[in-house]
């Protein structure tokens, strides 16, 4: 098993709620002070060497026009851990590809971290999720297939070595694509994508991809990773490797339980600060039409469109609405302490068919510094171990 | 899961390009109007129909993914709407036709009309889209896509009362079509944003008289902006419908109606 430290790097110094409309695309940058944002990328920039130092990896992605996370450039941050980090895989999950007009500089920011790096990239591409579309202005019509034709783009820039060639294509159009440098791994970086339902998963498989989903739970990871390997087999592939399925959750542990707890409610900010307007939560022909209208209607019961029955989830009401011990029980949050949280993680490795990344959500909100340091420390020092022992045998 | 029933080669009117699109045909006059709506619910524009019926054979057509009509996938954008029904004309045969276009289908109107008025005779164009005026700061257009549904109905209607209101106590098949339509606005105006940067450079062409008809309250698109398009198009006249929203045909309908008899006399 690989574990991958992960922070969205939040601005958590704001007014009360019920003075703003939404906590993404609207309320004003204002709020930010220039000095608090410097050193909160100060400490943020420092727990991920802590992980490094720990012997975890580091996981970076971004979000746009909002207050839970102060990445907007993704590729920026990776370039610097790829220099204040010596050890640790550093995985961008990931790269808004949808959103992003230029596929080809995007394959040119991953393999300069890339080489920056010398070869400790993986490259997460991710559709982007529907509060992004108007913080980047993004047509949310046929996103997947923009999506999937940027990746292809994207690898094909990667692995072309004799000079230029061209890609005019429905979205993308490029006549003479022939990067400098080429990518320090050889022939590309792994390849993630992410999928929160099970329809999204036979189109990773088909392509060897790692699949990547977030705080699906029991059921929702295992019909993920399901289909992917179903995939597999109607296409007369091999069973995959648990190093092709990752799986996103708020992890704290503490010396104790309750201490494992105590950090863990203050992951929950990101569920219970996620103030999302409808009308950047549901944009139109970002999901099927009757889905949109399917969520407009249900707003009150879930949060999430995408986690949605009509979309594939299994979420029956909004994570924000959940208890900590509901959610420890869906197995969106492992807490505890150390043999709480292996004993966990392991109930939902086998539970899901096993899985060979852990994809740490660790910090949050208002934690200190010092706790998310405890909380990195005592999962590679007291966990990892733990785990090991069970899941490696799983390992192919 | 809830979806609509859309029309298919049985039961929808072809019009060009193999495309067979929801129609709503009344009327028994010799005179022709072809009306193309904007993204209001279809069943909004029957009592205006009906009033203009008294006048003309109306033809009304749900744009290819509004309503009931199926968009076929190649088509994506105005420039494809306006030839579906330039062919439609042309198959027609007929050479005095009023077009009118309402909002979005304003839009294609003039799309139409630039290209050719061999076959229109009048162009009336109600709170139409398709051209921008301002400046690169200015929002010509409010984001509608960015603006939650209950303040939509306060910017689209004179009286807020004739929009769904919340959505989760409003009909679910009402729900879909507002939702299917906006999606459909999406498809073929997200960028640039509900206009063709080049239409302006074009208007000169239009060669039949026009009238631009504005709701005095529109708080979509403002009455000035209407006024604007007017003096861009040769010889056309403006007129203001009081107590109307951005959908006039909609909150108006004998108004509407009237002055566009009045203006084809």
């Amino acid at each position: 098993m690989q574990y991958w430290q992960f922070s969205e790097t939040a601005y958590p110094d704001l007014p009360d709620p019920d003075s703003y409309h939404s906590i993404r695309v609207t309320l004003p940058n204002g709020v930010i002070d220039p000095e608090r944002a410097a050193a909160l990328w100060d400490r943020y920039i420092r727990e991920w060497q802590v992980a490094d130092e720990c012997g975890l990896n580091v996981m970076v992605n971004e979000h746009h026009s909002t207050a839970t996370c102060m990445n907007a450039v993704a590729p920026v941050v990776a370039g610097v851990l790829a220099r204040v980090t010596s050890r640790a895989r550093i995985l961008v999950l990931g790269n808004p590809v949808a959103n992003r007009p230029d596929p080809v500089r995007i394959a040119e920011e991953m393999a300069l971290v890339d080489v920056l790096s010398h070869g400790r990239l993986e490259v997460g591409f991710v559709r982007g999720v529907p509060y992004e579309i108007a913080a980047t202005n993004t047509k949310p019509f046929r996103m997947s297939e923009r999506m999937w034709e940027a990746i292809e783009l994207i690898t094909r820039a990667w692995t072309t070595h004799d000079g230029p060639f061209s890609w005019e294509g429905e979205f993308f159009h490029h006549r003479q694509v022939n990067i400098w440098p080429r990518p320090y791994q050889q022939p590309t970086p792994p390849v993630w994508v992410t999928a929160v339902n099970p329809g999204s998963a036979a189109r990773v498989a088909d392509h060897d991809y790692r699949l990547g989903t977030f705080l699906a739970g029991f059921e929702g990871t295992r019909a993920v990773f399901q289909a992917y390997r179903d995939r597999c087999a109607e296409t007369g592939k091999p069973a995959p490797g648990d190093e092709r399925f990752g799986y996103a959750a708020l992890v704290y542990t503490g010396r104790t339980d309750e201490e494992g707890l105590d950090g863990a409610r203050q992951l929950l900010w990101y569920l219970h600060s996620n103030k999302v307007a409808t009308e950047f939560l549901y944009p139109p022909g970002y999901t099927p039409y009757p889905v949109r209208a399917a969520g407009l209607r249900a707003h009150a019961e879930v949060h999430d469109p995408a986690l949605l029955r009509g979309q594939g989830g299994t979420a029956t009401k909004d994570l924000a609405s959940m208890s900590l011990e509901e959610l420890i029980e869906q197995g969106i949050v492992f807490a505890g302490s150390p043999s709480t949280v292996a004993g966990q993680i392991e109930r939902f490795h086998e539970h899901v068919g096993g899985f060979g990344n852990l994809l740490i959500m660790g910090q949050a909100g208002h934690m200190s510094h010092e706790d998310a340091v405890r909380g990195i420390r005592r999962f590679a020092e007291d966990v990892v171990p733990r785990l090991d022992r069970v899941t490696d045998g799983v390992t192919v | 899961m809830q979806t609509l029933d859309l029309v298919d080669a049985g039961s929808g009117v072809e019009f060009g390009g193999g495309v067979h699109l929801d129609t709503r045909v009344a009327g028994s006059g010799d005179r022709v109007a072809l009306v193309l709506p904007g993204a209001e619910r279809s069943v909004e524009d029957i009592a205006f129909l009906d009033a203009l019926a008294e006048e003309f054979s109306v033809v009304a057509p749900s744009h290819p993914g509004f309503g009931r009509s199926p968009r076929p996938d190649w088509c994506t954008s105005v420039d494809d709407l306006a030839y579906i029904y330039l062919e439609w004309l042309d198959r027609s045969a007929l050479t005095d036709v009023t077009l009118v276009g309402l909002q979005f289908g304003g839009w294609v109107a003039m799309e139409m009309a630039v290209r050719s008025c061999a076959r229109i005779s009048r162009l009336v164009l109600v709170d139409s889209l398709g051209v921008k005026l301002g400046g690169p700061l200015d929002r010509d257009v409010v984001d509608l896509f960015a603006t939650p549904h209950v303040e939509l109905d306060r910017r689209l209607y004179a009286d807020a009362n004739r929009g769904l209101g919340e959505l989760g106590r409003a009909p679910e098949q009402d729900v879909l079509e507002v939702v299917r339509n906006e999606e459909a606005l999406v498809t073929y105006g997200w960028e640039p944003y509900l206009h063709n940067p080049r239409l302006l450079h074009w208007t000169w062409r239009i060669g039949v008289p026009t009238t631009v008809i504005w709701g005095d309250r529109d708080g979509i698109v403002q009455p000035d902006h209407g006024r604007g398009l007017a003096e861009r198009i040769p010889g056309a006249r403006f007129e203001l419908v009081r107590d109307a929203g951005h959908r006039p045909q909609v909150e108006c309908p004998e108004d509407v109606a009237r002055l566009i008899a009045k203006f084809a006399a």
